[in-house]
């Protein structure tokens, strides 16, 4: 599967995509749901959580592991996808439209230290490897 | 370098995910392990089960051999072709494997035992054969590949494509073989479902596996194996028990026959033992997922006790989390404990199992 080049990256296998409003909209990658397998149970922040960068904010369990997720970037938690939490699956099924959370970034300088699709693609393969 | 089954090549050419298990190269799933899950419940999987190992012991009682080897008794084979699960202890009542005896004659039993501890267990039974029936003949059968086909339709997907083999096992019942040719055909399995487990000459498994997937029998890993076993209450080696644990302390008592004037290895360090402590299954009340190696906490008339959870996950069938956990013997059917998951202690209800058994939910 391709990597979407209109989001961004966290070396620890989130995505991110900048909305309109100045919000973030935050997921975990098709990479990371295939490393996982299929997914069984998801734990999401609290809507008004104050997130700092890399900290962990959610939990994707699959049938085989438990991961954690973090916040690729420090912000307000605005919305959580509720309903993904009786339909974990919905990740495997399409990890880039299956979101975990929304985000009011704190410092938009953070968006340009993450990775673009070319660079994700790049720590995917070395990770292959 | 990882050990290959005969199947190996099959796997891949099936885009199964490969795993290092123990230090063999086996499928992990082929795609969704909960499909695989489903399948095999509502119709018919099939696994690759060659790592693990057949051994055949022969000669002239061997049955008075294997009742001093292993807890269960064997006496309890009466009609050839019959199976027999037991534990084989170390003299200290430890756990060096769990095995399946089948009874083919009296000059000849077979031993199937677990892939990663199948070097100790060969040693261990050479070891006795030394000391206690020197002329037996063990033998070792990597030349053999084993596949496991489960589910409600898997008898019939095989007689389908071993149409020889029906008449010699439609009749078998549960935990009972019949030799068809070729094909060691015993209606055994680790899912709680119907269905047998095939041994043959590793040649001829490419060939036997892409039959049954043509006959509509879906490729399962071993990660639906362990989802489907744990739903069967059925303990795996290394997780559940091992030479740490006796057979009483890890849901094995049923497996263990202390009535009989035989002695076997381990006896009287059984007869001699404290039981304190037990293996009971857990249902999580509230949301998440019990792992291995979880801590289970709680009070019991005023006084803690502690426990610890052996086997757990997520159950496809019930869709909730369910565990094998080992905990204090004062702990009953019905009481709730909370487990400590990641910084949260969790509810869970303490049921008897099997959870699942035939498509059914049992708790």
């Amino acid at each position: 599967m391709s990597i979407p080049t209109n989001l961004k990256y966290s070396k620890s296998h989130e995505w991110v995509k900048p909305e309109a409003d100045g919000t973030v909209t935050v997921g975990i990658s098709h990479h990371a749901q295939e490393l996982l397998g299929d997914m069984v149970f998801i734990e999401l922040p609290e809507v008004g959580r104050v997130l700092k960068q890399k900290e962990e904010c959610a939990v994707a369990e699959s049938v085989k592991a438990a991961a954690d997720v973090y916040s690729p970037i420090s912000g307000e938690v605005t919305a959580v996808n509720s309903p993904l939490v009786d339909e974990p699956g919905k990740i495997n099924e399409d990890a880039y439209s299956a979101w975990l959370f929304k985000l009011k970034p704190s410092n938009t300088a953070e968006l340009d230290g993450l990775l673009d699709a070319v660079a994700y693609a790049e720590l995917v393969e070395s990770e292959d490897h | 370098m990882l050990k290959m089954t005969p199947l190996n090549q099959t796997h891949r050419d099936m885009n199964a995910k490969m795993v290092d298990f123990g230090g063999w190269d086996m499928p992990l799933h082929y795609g969704s392990q909960l499909d695989e899950h489903h399948k095999v419940r509502q119709d018919a999987g099939m696994f690759d089960v060659s790592h693990m190992l057949s051994v055949d012991i022969k000669g002239d009682n061997v049955r008075g051999f294997l009742r001093q080897l292993v807890a269960n008794n064997v006496d309890k084979l009466a009609l050839p072709g019959k199976a027999l699960y037991s534990c084989m202890l170390t003299p200290q009542a430890g756990i060096i494997d769990d095995l399946i005896i089948y009874f083919l004659s009296e000059a000849w039993f077979r031993i199937v035992v677990n892939a990663g501890t199948a070097d100790k267990d060969v040693a261990w039974m050479l070891k006795k054969r030394d000391e206690l029936a020197p002329n037996l003949e063990i033998t070792p059968r990597r030349d053999l590949a084993m596949i496991a086909v489960q589910g409600p339709n898997a008898r019939a997907k095989v007689w389908q494509v071993i149409p020889d083999s029906q008449s010699a096992t439609e009749e078998l019942k549960q935990f009972q073989s019949a030799v068809v040719g070729q094909y060691f055909i015993a209606r055994t399995g680790y899912t709680g479902e119907d269905g047998f487990e095939i041994i043959l000459p590793a040649a001829d498994a490419p060939a036997f596996w892409k039959a049954l997937h043509a006959a509509g029998v879906a490729p399962a890993g071993l990660g639906a194996r362990d989802t489907l076993r744990l739903e069967a209450g059925m303990n795996l080696y290394g997780q559940d028990m091992d030479e740490t644990k006796n057979p009483l302390e890890s849901g094995l008592a049923w497996t263990v026959d202390l009535k009989s004037e035989r002695d076997f290895v381990g006896k009287q360090t059984l007869l001699d033992a404290a039981v304190t402590h037990q293996l009971v299954g857990l249902v999580l009340v509230d949301r998440g997922v019990l792992r291995g190696h979880q801590q289970v906490v709680g009070q019991k008339d005023g006084v803690e006790y502690s426990g610890e959870i052996t086997s757990g996950g997520f159950s496809p069938t019930m869709n909730q989390s369910i565990a094998l956990a080992r905990i204090s013997a004062r702990i009953g059917i019905g009481d709730e404990v909370e487990v400590v998951v990641r910084d949260k202690k969790l509810r869970a209800k303490v049921v008897k199992y099997p959870f699942v058994r035939n498509g059914k939910v049992l708790v």
